[in-house]
Order: structure tokens, then C-alpha cells, then sequence
């Protein structure tokens, strides 16, 4: 009997491995609830899909395919949906800060709010800010450049269904267990095996290391697209700002991700296999990992910011309808930002004592950042200085973003200050800080962007009067949510606390709370935009390609763009080409339109990615049959895939000229 | 083509209107991803300089190392690149069993390095030298594992295109995934070369 009783035990072991209904969050309300309202949520869309009978469209037409374009789009709507996950986070955190004085608890007890600190940071970053940066630069780049598509298009359908595993596997722990309750960088010993037994930080480390492959493929591919694909006659510094920006920003995660990618390998070694990297005992080094992972983390900063500083210099220079001020300076800027980047690290840890002189070099070259960067504010200044400017919704981001950005930059320089960083350090004046420089710029640029390349993508405008409205929420509940921030963190309140005793900072969370409120009406005004600007499609219709009389070349052809973007490719005399052209007199070609040479779709990209996310479920929760599995069965996928050596084939020029003829009925009804 | 439009002598020409037939982007997009693992073991080095010497009063490099069996295993994959080498002269010469051939011996090169590896490994552990003793070990494990890993992975994509080449012969897709093959393979001697002088000379001589 006993024997019978430890086989089946065993066999439960081996099937489930640690995962029990434990695991299920059953007393937790919040989660019951969450989990109930997302359930609803999925099986409405899904019965949607079912009912319009959109599943195979949605199957051929975007999640198999390789056009860049369509991949940029899931790419944005993935940072979107996350921007929701992460905002609600946010939204937890600000309510229990608000609420959590003295006598009374909040309602996150301690290990539930570290958890949701931990995914806030995780979320934000690495699913947010990144398939958005990511996205944009997809959609963008190979347009800007005269290209049809990225250099390797199934890699980029893959990196994208690789990111969407991550997701997926980070979404996953809200249900199945728990996540991190280590912040989000996950520094051992607290991440170690011993401090963090459970399953939360394998959830972290596998959904990185999954969503990691993602993002060093992609970078990789855009470096390969951006220095060979280029349209005859873009020399260098003919280049776009923004594809500059694109081209520095993949090659700092080319550069830093492996890093990321080699550190969390020795965690998981750590956690998996008892080695003593980063433990206490037996020689290991906890700093190490702390070096490590910033000699990745500083770098990504910059992934995120570069792009936006190139969206910014686009939109200043359509929306002031003058050539870019200082385009070479710029250039050279961006190209010294990436260098620097590398060389700053070790101020995120003043305090870890490695002497004086070592803190004085990164404090140094820390604030030697701040001169590229300030050349760029003013090369953005001098554009706008008698310029003609149109202040549409990207424009607005654009000066937001200016007077937000400086001041961030400013507390930046204060803390690179070792001293000053020794009092200020782990408080939230930090906090505040790299929200001012992550929401005040990457995530208005990111907004500008939308807002600026949206008529190419979908061929009409986006409302101005619910992205002024969108604007002016988040503007002022930024200030609202951080400047408080600022005041505790200079009165030495630290970060990641979810009780107070001391009643009078109360005041100064309930200000930041009410500022989260008014970012909150600011996401919901980006909603409600994108919904009326679909419902006033027709009157925010964009027939010309070139909406805001704009400078570069992705304006030059429709909106949308055809699945082949150029019928003929560019030919480039001069940076901003599009308005050389439309300055010298350009006249659209439209005739002798030849068969176009394009990349098959394939679902090999959503097959890999879905043996990821399982290959990943099985390590996290010790199911090694699972994991076996679908690591074999990746690896004859993935081999599978390179037997098939029909992976083109030539789009008629029936259909080219079909296309092209509509666009010129529609250029003449314009006209 | 009569592009009259685009043709005059102020207006320069603004399309092409012939097919634009970029350059491969295959052999420098590998090369990117080279780079990038080249970091991954540039992580793996520096913490064997960091941690390397804290042995944590467990067994040091002399005492466990044996250099003749390292030699050896040394010897075997410089001898799997020189043939790679030569398996990529048979392409060039589109000659499909001479490649074929080649490929086969940088294989069985690859194969015995492997086997050497394990073996070393398998001894160590045994000794109660595994890679949970000490931080030297656990990184000493790390990264000569991480390189037995990617040589691993090398020789499952030999053996694919093996069969590749047997199937479809030295069409254009087979040379350049040859090309990047090669380049992985020299990639993984240099990184080999990196062990040896530092883990194990240095170890043990230093």
C-alpha cells in the first residue's frame, strides 16, 4: 500500500514536477478576480475571432508573415497590450503607497507588492519599451532606406513570435505561481537558490532568456539591413536621423544583450545546477553579477532613448518643414552616446566601495554623456528657431519631451556625482529620475512616433483632438506622479517600501497617486484616439503618402505602403531624399513595372516560439519530460526549416501595376 | 526604359528602373552573430579572471588538470579546422564527394574532442572536483562546457548539411551555410585557443 501510494507520488513528480493546484493563486482575491476578468476578456476575443472567421486570416496575413511592416505592427500591439499589465502595476503600487500609513496595512501585504515591483520594471522594459522601440524601428527603418524588407524577413518574423514567447511566459507567472519578488534586476543572493527557492525567478530568467533571442536577432538583422540594403546613392551620412539612431541603438543590443544573456546563464547555474558564482559561500561573488548585469543595463538605456532622440529629430524637422539643424553633429552625438554608454556603468553602484578613483572615472564619464545629449537638445532648438511650426500631436510629444527630458538629464548629472549619490542612491529622487528620462523621453517619443508614422502604417491620421487631450493628461500627471517623488527621495524615503510609519509623507503619495490617475486618463485618451480616428477613418483619410509634407523617403510612397514598398527603388542625391525630390521635381513613375522578388511567409517563427514558451514551462517548474521534449522538438523544427529551399517568389507585375495604377487614380482624385 | 520623366539635365534620376539586387547580407549578418557569442564568452572569460583563483579551499588547476590529455584534445579540433579548411577547397573545385569527405573527417575530429571532454569532465566529477565545489569550478565547468556546447551544436549542423549537400549538391544555399559553418568552426578554435592558454596553461604553469 505504502509503496503504491510513493509510486503514484513519484509519477505525479515526474509528470508535474514542482507545479501543485498550491500554485494556482485560489486566496488571492486580486488574482481570482484578475484571472477571471482576463478569462472573460480571452474567450470574448476568441469567440470574436471564431465568429468573424478571422483565424486564418489572421494565420496568413500577419502571424506567418515576413513583411516587415506587419511584423513592426505586432510589434507595437504587443508593447501596447503590456503597457496595460505594466500601467496597472504601476497603478497597485501608487494606490498602496497612497493608502499604507501607520495602521493601516494597504492591501498588498509585502510578498504580493514585491512581486508586482519586480514585474512593473520587468514589463515595462524588456516587454513594453522594447517591442515598441523594436516595432517602430521595423516599420520604419527599410522604408526609410529604400529598402523592400530587413535583410533576413523569417528572422524577423521569428525574433518577433520570440519576444511574444517571453511575454507569454512573464504573463503566465501571474497565475501559475508567482513571479520575482527580487526587483528587476533580480541581484543574488536575494535571486539566489536560497534566499528565492520558489518559481518566481525562473519565471524571470527564462522569460528574459527566451524574449533575449528575440531582441539579439533583430538587432543583428537591422544592423545587416541598415549597412547593406540601403537604396543606391544613401551614402552614411545621407542616412535618416532616425535610422542612425536605429543603426547605434542594434548595435548597443547587439553589443549588450549577450551579456544579459551570458549573466543570467550563470544565475540559472546558480539556481539549477549549485554552482558558487554569485553565492555567499565557497568563493562566490554577488557583485560580480551586479557589474554584470549593468554592463548591460546602462547600455539598454540607451537602446530605448537613441531611437526616440531619432524620432524626435524626424519630427522636428517635418513639423518645422526645415532641414534638420546640424544633421552631422547629430550624428556624431548619437555614434558618441553609443560609445559612452558602454563606459558608465558602475555608477548604479557608487555605494559598493570601490574607492574613490574608480567612482571618479564613472562619474566623470557619466557626465561627460550629458554634452552629446545637450548638443542634441540644441540642434532640436536651432531646427525649431524661426522655423515654421505645426504644433499636430507628434510636435507637441516633441517640446513635452524637451522641457520634460532636460530636467531628467539634470538629476542624472546630480546623481553621477558620487557623494551626492551616496545620500541620494536606492532612494526614489532615483526613482523619479529614471522615470523622468524613460517616460519624458522614451515613452513621448514612442507616443510621437505613433502619432507621426500612424497615416503611413493604416492610411489616415490620428485624431488631433484626442491626442492633444492624450498629451496634456500624461504631461501633467507625469509631474503630478514624479516631481513628489523627487521631494521624498531628497528626504530619504527609499524605494521599493509598502508600509510607512511616518504620516506626514503621506500627503506626497497621494499627489503622486492622483498623478497616476491623470496618466491613467492620458492611456485611456490614446484609446479612445486610435478608436475615433478608425470610426472618422474616412475623413482623416490620407490619399497623398505624404500627410505633413514630411522629408524622408518612407513619405514617398502610398499609405499603407504595398507589400513591396517601392514599385522602382529610390535613388538617393541628398539626406531628407523625399524632399529633394519633391524639390526637384520628381514625377512618379507609371509604367514598365516589373515582377517583384519577395520573401514566403511561414509558420515556422509561431511553431519555435510556442516550443519555447513550453520548453521554458518545463524548467520552471522541474517537468523535465517537458522540457526534453520540446527542446528536441526545437531543434527538429528549426532543422526541418532549413530543408525547405523555396523560401521566394515573384510578385506578377499584373499585381504591381495594378496597385500602382490605383494609387495614381487616387494621387489624380486628389489633385 | 523610357523614363523621360526622370531623365533631363536638371532633374537627376530618382528610381532605378532596373531590378536592385542588394548584396548578401548572409556572410555579415553571421558575422554580427559571431561577434555577439564572442561576448558571451568575453562574460565567461572575465569571470574566470574574477573568480577563477578562489578555489575555496578545494583542488587548484595543477592538481587537476592533465595538459598531455588537453594537448591532445587541443590537437584535435586545430586538426578538425585545417580539414574544415579543406572541405571548403573541394567546394570551390564543385566537387561534392571531396567535400563530402572533408566534412566527414572534421566530424569524426569534432567527435573525439567532444569525447575527450566528457571524459575529462566525468573524471573530475568523480574526483569530487564537480562544478558545485568551488567558484574556480563552477566557472571552469561554465565555460569550457559552453564551448563543448556550441562545438556540440556544430556538429549537429555539420552532419544537417551533410546531408544537405549529399541531398541537393553545392547549390548556392548549401555553399553559403558551408561559409557560415566555417566561420563557426574557426570561431570555436580561436575561442579554444582562449581556453587553453588561459584556463589550462595558465592553470597550471602560471
Amino acid at each position: 500500500m505504502e509503496t503504491a501510494m510513493s509510486s503514484s507520488n513519484n509519477l505525479t513528480d515526474f509528470i508535474f514536477g514542482r507545479l501543485s493546484w498550491n500554485a494556482l493563486p485560489f486566496h488571492e482575491p486580486i488574482l481570482v478576480v484578475t484571472f477571471i476578468a482576463v478569462a472573460l476578456g480571452g474567450i470574448a476575443v476568441v469567440g470574436a475571432l471564431t465568429y468573424f472567421r478571422l483565424w486564418g486570416y489572421l494565420w496568413k496575413e500577419w502571424f506567418t508573415s515576413v513583411d516587415h511592416k506587419k511584423i513592426g505592427i505586432m510589434y507595437v500591439v504587443l508593447a501596447l497590450v503590456m503597457l496595460m499589465r505594466g500601467f496597472a502595476d504601476a497603478v497597485m503600487m501608487r494606490t498602496q503607497q497612497a493608502i499604507a500609513f501607520g495602521a493601516n496595512e494597504g492591501y498588498l501585504p509585502p510578498h504580493h507588492y514585491d512581486q508586482v515591483f519586480t514585474a512593473h520594471g520587468v514589463i515595462m522594459i524588456f516587454f513594453m519599451a522594447m517591442p515598441f522601440v523594436t516595432g517602430i524601428m521595423n516599420y520604419v527603418v527599410p522604408l526609410q532606406i529604400g529598402a523592400r524588407d530587413v535583410s533576413f524577413p523569417f528572422l524577423n518574423n521569428f525574433s518577433f513570435w520570440m519576444t511574444t514567447a517571453g511575454a507569454v511566459i512573464i504573463m503566465m507567472s501571474l497565475f501559475i505561481g508567482e513571479f520575482a519578488r527580487t526587483g528587476w534586476l533580480a541581484y543574488p543572493p536575494l535571486s539566489g537558490a536560497d534566499y528565492s527557492p520558489g518559481v518566481g525567478v525562473d519565471y524571470y530568467i527564462w522569460g528574459l532568456q527566451v524574449a533575449g533571442v528575440g531582441t539579439t536577432l533583430s538587432g543583428i538583422n537591422l544592423i545587416a539591413t541598415i549597412v547593406k540594403m540601403r537604396a543606391p546613392g544613401m551614402t552614411m551620412m545621407k542616412m535618416p536621423v532616425f535610422t542612425w539612431t536605429s543603426l547605434c541603438t542594434n548595435v548597443l543590443i547587439v553589443a549588450t544583450f549577450p551579456i544579459l544573456t551570458a549573466t543570467l546563464v550563470l544565475l540559472t547555474l546558480d539556481r539549477y545546477v549549485g554552482t558558487h558564482f554569485f553565492t555567499n559561500d565557497l568563493g562566490g561573488n554577488p557583485m560580480m553579477y551586479v557589474n554584470l548585469i549593468w554592463i548591460w543595463g546602462h547600455p539598454e538605456v540607451y537602446i530605448l532613448i537613441l531611437p526616440a532622440f531619432g524620432i524626435f529629430s524626424e519630427v522636428v524637422a517635418s513639423f518645422t518643414g526645415k532641414r534638420l539643424f546640424g544633421y552631422a553633429s547629430m550624428v556624431y552625438a548619437t555614434v558618441v552616446i553609443t560609445i559612452l554608454s558602454y563606459l558608465v556603468w558602475l555608477h548604479h553602484f557608487f555605494t559598493m566601495g570601490s574607492g574613490a578613483s574608480v567612482n571618479a572615472f564613472f562619474g566623470i564619464t557619466t557626465m561627460i554623456i550629458s554634452i552629446p545629449t545637450g548638443a542634441k537638445m540644441f540642434n532640436w532648438l536651432f531646427t525649431m528657431y524661426r522655423g515654421r511650426i505645426r504644433y499636430e500631436p507628434p510636435m507637441l510629444w516633441t517640446i513635452g519631451f524637451m522641457l520634460t527630458f532636460v530636467i531628467g538629464g539634470m538629476t542624472g548629472v546630480m546623481l553621477a556625482v558620487p557623494p551626492a549619490d551616496f545620500v541620494l542612491h536606492n532612494s526614489l529622487f532615483l526613482i523619479a529620475h529614471f522615470h523622468n528620462v524613460i517616460i519624458g523621453g522614451v515613452v513621448f517619443g514612442l507616443l510621437a512616433g505613433v502619432n507621426y508614422w500612424f497615416p503611413k502604417a493604416f492610411g489616415y491620421k490620428l485624431d488631433p483632438f484626442w491626442g492633444k487631450m492624450s498629451f496634456w493628461f500624461w504631461q501633467i500627471g507625469f509631474w503630478f506622479a514624479f516631481a513628489p517623488l523627487y521631494v521624498l527621495g531628497l528626504m530619504g524615503v527609499t524605494r521599493r517600501v509598502n508600509h510607512f510609519e511616518d504620516a506626514s509623507l503621506q500627503i506626497w503619495f497621494v499627489i503622486a497617486a492622483f498623478g497616476a490617475f491623470l496618466i491613467a486618463l492620458g492611456i485611456a485618451s490614446f484609446v479612445i484616439q486610435l478608436i475615433v480616428s478608425f470610426l472618422k477613418r474616412d475623413q482623416l483619410r490620407d490619399t497623398t503618402g505624404d500627410p505633413w509634407d514630411a522629408r524622408t523617403l518612407e513619405w514617398s510612397t502610398s499609405s499603407p505602403p504595398p507589400d513591396y514598398n517601392f514599385a522602382f527603388t529610390p535613388v538617393v542625391h541628398d539626406h531628407d531624399s523625399w524632399y529633394d525630390m519633391k524639390r526637384r521635381g520628381y514625377v512618379r513613375p507609371l509604367e514598365g513595372f516589373k515582377p517583384i522578388h519577395m520573401p514566403k511567409n511561414t509558420g515556422t517563427g509561431v511553431i519555435l516560439s510556442g516550443l519555447s514558451v513550453a520548453l521554458a514551462f518545463g524548467l520552471i517548474w522541474y517537468m523535465w519530460w517537458l522540457a526534453a521534449l520540446s527542446f528536441l522538438g526545437i531543434i527538429v523544427v528549426a532543422i526541418a526549416h532549413t530543408f525547405n529551399y523555396k523560401r521566394d517568389f515573384y510578385i506578377p507585375v499584373e499585381t504591381v501595376t495594378t496597385t500602382e495604377n490605383a494609387r495614381t487614380k487616387q494621387l489624380a482624385e486628389q489633385a | 526604359m523610357s523614363n523621360t520623366h526622370a531623365v533631363s539635365a536638371d532633374k537627376p534620376e530618382f528610381y532605378l528602373t532596373e531590378e536592385h539586387h542588394p548584396e548578401s547580407s548572409t556572410m555579415l549578418g553571421f558575422w554580427i552573430y559571431l561577434m555577439s557569442d564572442c561576448l558571451m564568452f568575453a562574460v565567461l572569460f572575465v569571470t574566470y579572471a574574477v573568480l577563477g583563483r578562489n578555489y575555496a579551499a578545494g583542488p587548484a588547476p595543477a592538481d587537476l588538470f592533465d595538459l598531455k590529455l588537453v594537448a591532445i584534445n587541443t590537437a584535435m579540433l586545430l586538426f578538425s579546422s585545417i580539414t574544415y579548411g579543406f572541405a571548403m577547397l573541394r567546394m570551390e573545385k564543385n566537387d561534392r564527394s571531396g567535400t563530402l569527405l572533408w566534412l566527414f573527417v572534421t566530424g569524426i575530429f569534432g567527435a573525439i574532442f567532444l569525447a575527450l571532454e566528457l571524459y575529462e569532465f566525468n573524471h573530475l566529477i568523480h574526483e569530487g572536483a564537480g562544478p558545485d565545489r568551488s567558484a574556480f569550478l563552477s566557472i571552469f565547468f561554465t565555460l569550457v562546457g559552453t564551448h563543448g556546447l556550441h562545438v556540440t551544436f556544430g556538429t549537429i549542423w555539420l552532419i544537417t548539411l551533410m546531408v544537405q549537400v549529399a541531398k541537393f549538391g553545392l547549390v548556392e544555399a548549401n555553399r553559403r551555410r558551408l561559409m557560415c559553418l566555417s566561420m563557426f568552426w574557426h570561431f570555436l578554435d580561436v575561442i579554444w585557443i582562449g581556453v587553453f592558454s588561459i584556463v589550462y596553461l595558465l592553470g597550471v604553469l602560471g
